[in-house]
């Protein structure tokens, strides 16, 4: 028997119909038509999946739409304001954080909770917050400087 | 993956979701965090009729202080454990454990009931509540009862748990000004679950230890206390060669039924369970 949820994603509030065994990330993807999140290892382990649920990062993969009735998400989509990049957004260019992209946006959402809670982080609490999330091209080194840039602007 | 299909119900209390666990007979599965129950459901490990979600049970994922007691609801997701302020300063080892299971998504979901219902042989907390001697809080239609936590965990994803029982809360005794106590554990470099971890309690009279609970998961089917740390602990001024020596004795019951995998024999396993009871005694007593 089919669900009916109401769930905020963006600032934007979506009523529907959902079967139960559907999970967070399909619904993002498959209904919304939001594809900025991505499916990666489908196991709660690469963080490709992340959003923000009420403003925590967590794996989309790993938890069923029904679940969220009532809640506001946060995806990729959600950052830009007006057309201008989120300083995350902006840092990842900037400091060449991505190679192929596909863990991008998990990454973003999980370093906008770290700088969420701690506006200044260390290397090694930005690479402890990043625990969760895999990228197989760049050796992180370049994420751990996207996510100082972006803290540096947002301080500014 | 999906899992097979299933009904979703949303309990608004406890009493709702023990009146559905009762109404399903035994084809339901009850969702806190869903980070051991999902996974299982994608791989159709487990395949229920019913799935109730308690996860949003008003009061259920509250931390509180009672007299000498720390009282962690059954709902408290592991993040709310690890930055709570109260846990840090009552019970150093079950906040240290809680900062380090998974990663911050996981632990932004995953419950510490959910997590010992699952009762995952290389779990964090696990050893921790088996340091504290921690009550864990059962309730079912017949009302609460509460067990031990030296006789939860009874094999390998097995608990004392009957069917129909929620974990509603988790009782620790508060550290208080003579106890140290830590957790420290050697991670499994890509699932993050503990090859080997080590909890300490550690009751201290200057230098010399008074009482001692020495608790490990990832080393056998369950996690076990270990008397034979606690014995050459007690009693004993901590210097250096009195905490190498009783470390020395880690997972050194032939009774244990010892893990075993590719990524660590049994000797492995038994030789970084010496290794984590040294540190972790260190860094209980902060040196």
């Amino acid at each position: 028997m089919e669900v009916p949820i109401k769930v905020t994603v963006n600032g934007v509030l979506y009523e529907r119909e959902v079967e139960p065994r559907l999970l967070l990330v399909n619904f993002l993807r498959d209904v919304l038509d939001l594809t900025g999140t991505h499916v990666g290892c489908d196991t709660s382990s690469c963080g490709a999946c992340t959003v923000l649920l009420n403003g925590k990062a967590v794996k989309s993969c790993t938890i069923f739409a029904a679940q969220v009735d009532g809640a506001e998400i946060t995806t990729i989509e959600g950052l830009a304001r007006n057309g201008e990049l989120h300083p995350l957004q902006e840092g990842f260019w900037q400091e060449h954080g991505l190679q192929c992209g596909f863990c991008t946006p998990g990454m973003i959402m999980a370093a906008y909770q770290l700088l969420d809670e701690n506006p200044n982080p260390s290397e090694a609490e930005i690479r402890h917050a990043l625990e969760g999330n895999y990228c197989r091209c760049t050796g992180y080194h370049n994420i751990v400087k996207s996510v100082q840039y972006a803290a540096k602007k947002l301080n500014a | 993956m999906f899992p097979a299909p299933f009904e979703y119900h949303r309990a608004n209390s406890l009493e709702e979701a023990l009146e559905l666990l009762a109404r399903f007979e035994g084809d339901a599965k009850l969702l806190a965090g869903g980070h051991s129950l999902i996974p299982t459901m994608k791989l159709r490990l487990n395949t229920p009729a019913h799935v109730i979600d308690i996860r949003n049970i008003p009061g259920f994922a509250e931390i509180r202080r009672s007299g000498d007691q720390l009282i962690i609801g059954g709902g408290t997701p592991h993040a709310a454990i690890e930055k709570s302020a109260e846990v840090q300063r009552s019970a150093s080892a079950l906040a240290h454990a809680a900062a380090v299971i998974g990663d911050p998504q996981v632990r932004n979901m995953g419950t510490i009931g959910g997590s010992l219902a699952h009762a995952e042989p290389a779990a964090d907390y696990p050893a921790a509540v088996l340091a504290y001697d921690a009550q864990i809080v059962a309730v079912s239609a017949e009302g609460e009862r509460t067990i031990p936590a030296g006789e939860f965990f009874v094999d390998l994803f097995t608990t004392a748990l009957e069917e129909g029982e929620i974990i509603k809360e988790i009782r620790f005794p508060v550290d208080g000004d003579t106890v140290r106590s830590a957790y420290l554990k050697f991670p499994h470099p890509a699932s993050r679950f503990a090859v080997v971890g080590c909890a300490v309690r550690l009751t201290m009279d200057g230098n010399t230890c008074t009482d001692a609970r020495v608790a490990f998961t990832g080393v056998a089917a369950t996690a076990f206390r270990d008397e034979g740390v606690e014995q050459d602990l007690i009693g004993k001024t901590l210097d250096d060669a009195a905490i190498k020596a009783a470390a020395q004795q880690a997972a050194e019951n032939d009774e244990l039924e010892f893990m075993e995998d590719h990524f660590a024999s049994e000797a492995y396993r038994k030789h970084l369970a010496k290794v984590y009871a040294e540190r972790a005694i260190c860094t209980a007593l902060g040196r």
